[in-house]
């Protein structure tokens, strides 16, 4: 396996993953914190080692419009954004997942105003969850990288037909330099070959492609979205047991599970959290605490299946959310209850709101957790939304 | 693991010399690290914190460190009541000043060097980061010399370049020729 290691930020890993996965149209609009993405992507057009369509668009409703238009044609098509920049893509998002088309979007996840921040939440990405994108989170800027190029091979499966949206850590991730081993073009050539389909528009074979249905085909259209995401189970664990097997990267499909075995607590995290959490769950383990950590890499397919497979020995389960639902719960919390029900036997549980708006989370905030996990038998479900280093006064005056 | 924080202001480099301390440490040390800026909006002028963590292995620990073992200040008006915080008791300091002696009393191990003078002679500029970083080459040990000239080769275009690696080893001898 010939490649090579460079000292990378995580947003200049992205633009090597989707320069490696060949895409014909890249429309994009810059944004805090993806902002190098798209300048890294465009000097690669400008100085042709990215033979690329590169569109400027002036916002990115645009943005998402153009990949729309791209895709309906069978071109290969990026895009990336954050925060503000999604929720104006949001109008676009479902026309793409309706429509079948699978772009690969990269957002970096920034807080959404108000109050206005350019600083690192997850509220971004968990306001799209219903947009019928496949949604996966990734820890460190190797992983970014690698599962661009993941991105395509599933969502372009004949079965699978979905958008895919990469979520990386504004800053945490995006403006980080760290090691990263960047694969052969040859070999990613060849484990992600051109882009070809008969689902797109074509003169000699006319179709629809961007339809609208009445009531007597709606729920039937829908339907085959609800099922398809089946399909995307199925790809995802094949792609990267594939990727792990060319590349030597292997990611452990839909969730990676660190250090579960005998756990009593277990800790949920979502994206760049996971890597300091995981040396709090060393330092603990050292001191005979049976902690352990389940890394959630998708949210939609949502890995049900991992909860409700779960030891009985476990006595608690957390979630960590940087992000919440107001009026209820941490998104993904809400998502980890519902899976978490359909178990014989009752899993307490409890939601740690944290991170929100860059606030950053130390080492001593997910001991803090662990320590509540352990401490829990289960009583005052009122009491179950914890958000963590709150501040009280500030709160109250 | 070490940690090593770079203060200074926006546009004297801060971050640039933490990003090639991260690469000098992994692509040509053969271990790893991690440079990150204090986050946030990019101001000329404005204190700037930059960090890089050096290890031998993977670094997981992504959490910012309370107290780090080397502290690199490029710009001395930016030091107040707070700045030494962050430092570890046994941990060093590199000051870039015209007059050491008014550190002589820190209690802590400190390195004085006039970079801004260094970095006038030799870019014609005030730059001072490459000079810190030759300096932090000399105090700490970590690296030989000869590595920090092919990250700067990467880094900058060839004219700079060759100013720049001077100014790394004037600066290098300056600390190591002054211990």
């Amino acid at each position: 396996m010939a490649g090579y290691k460079d000292f990378i930020s995580g947003d200049e890993a992205v633009a090597i993953g989707a320069k490696l996965a060949r895409p014909e149209v890249i429309a994009a609009y810059p944004i805090t914190p993806q902002t190098i993405v798209v300048e890294r992507l465009s000097d690669f057009v400008e100085d042709g080692s990215l033979d690329c369509q590169y569109l400027h668009v002036e916002s990115e409703h645009s943005a998402i419009m153009a990949v729309l238009g791209s895709e309906a044609m069978g071109s290969r098509s990026f895009t990336a954004t954050s925060s503000q920049g999604l929720l104006y893509m949001v109008e676009g998002l479902p026309y793409v997942s309706g429509s079948r088309f699978p772009v690969v979007m990269m957002n970096a996840n920034r807080a959404i105003a108000v109050p206005w921040s350019i600083y690192n939440d997850h509220n971004d990405s968990m306001f799209c969850m219903n947009s019928g994108w496949i949604q996966m989170y990734v820890e460190d800027a190797q992983e970014a990288l690698d599962m661009v190029i993941q991105a395509y091979k599933i969502g372009e499966n004949p079965k699978v037909m979905l958008p895919v949206m990469i979520n990386v850590d504004g800053f945490l991730l995006t403006h980080t330099y760290e090691l990263v081993e960047i694969p052969d073009q040859a070999e990613v050539d060849s484990f992600l070959p051109p882009y070809v389909t008969d689902h797109r528009m074509d003169l000699n074979d006319f179709k629809s492609v961007c339809i609208g249905v009445g009531p007597e085909y709606h729920t039937e259209f829908r339907y085959r979205q609800y099922h398809d995401f089946k399909y995307a189970v199925d790809a995802i664990a094949e792609v990267d047991r594939e990727y792990g097997d060319k590349f030597g990267r292997y990611y452990g499909g839909m969730v990676e599970k660190y250090r579960m075995e005998d756990a009593e607590v277990v800790l949920v995290t979502v994206g760049s959290i996971t890597s300091t959490a995981r040396t709090v769950v060393d330092s603990m383990r050292e001191e005979g605490k049976k902690v352990g950590l389940l890394k959630l890499r998708y949210l939609r397919p949502f890995p049900d299946e991992a909860f409700i497979g779960l030891s009985d020995n476990i006595k608690a389960i957390g979630v960590l959310d940087k992000n919440m639902s107001y009026g209820y719960e941490g998104t993904v919390y809400t998502n980890v209850n519902s899976a978490l029900a359909r178990r014989e036997k009752r899993m307490p549980s409890l939601n740690f709101i944290a991170g929100l708006g860059g606030r950053a989370i130390s080492r001593e905030d997910i001991e803090e957790m662990f320590n509540q996990l352990l401490e829990y038998k289960g009583e005052a479900e009122a009491d179950r939304v914890r958000f963590i280093n709150l501040n009280l006064k500030e709160v109250e005056e | 693991m070490i940690d090593v924080r770079w203060y200074g202001r926006g546009g004297q480099g801060a971050f640039t010399a933490a990003r090639i301390l991260g690469r000098i440490m992994s692509v040509y040390k053969g271990g790893y690290a991690l440079a990150y800026p204090s986050f946030g909006p990019e101001r000329r002028g404005a204190p700037v914190w930059s960090f890089t963590r050096i290890s031998d292995s993977k670094i997981l620990d992504r959490s910012n460190p309370p107290v780090s073992d080397y502290l690199i200040i490029l710009d001395e008006t930016l030091i107040d009541d707070e700045t030494f915080k962050v430092l570890k008791e046994d941990g060093l300091v590199i000051i870039n000043t015209a007059e050491p002696e008014k550190y002589s009393e820190l209690k802590f191990r400190t390195v004085c060097i006039n970079a801004t003078k260094m970095a006038q002679e030799y870019l014609g500029r005030p730059i001072t980061n490459v000079a810190m970083i030759g300096a932090f080459a000399a105090a700490s040990g970590l690296f030989e010399i000869e590595d920090g000239e092919k990250v700067l080769e990467d880094t900058f275009a060839p004219k700079l370049f060759v100013k720049n690696a001077a100014l790394l080893k004037a600066s290098y001898e300056s600390v190591k020729g002054g211990k």
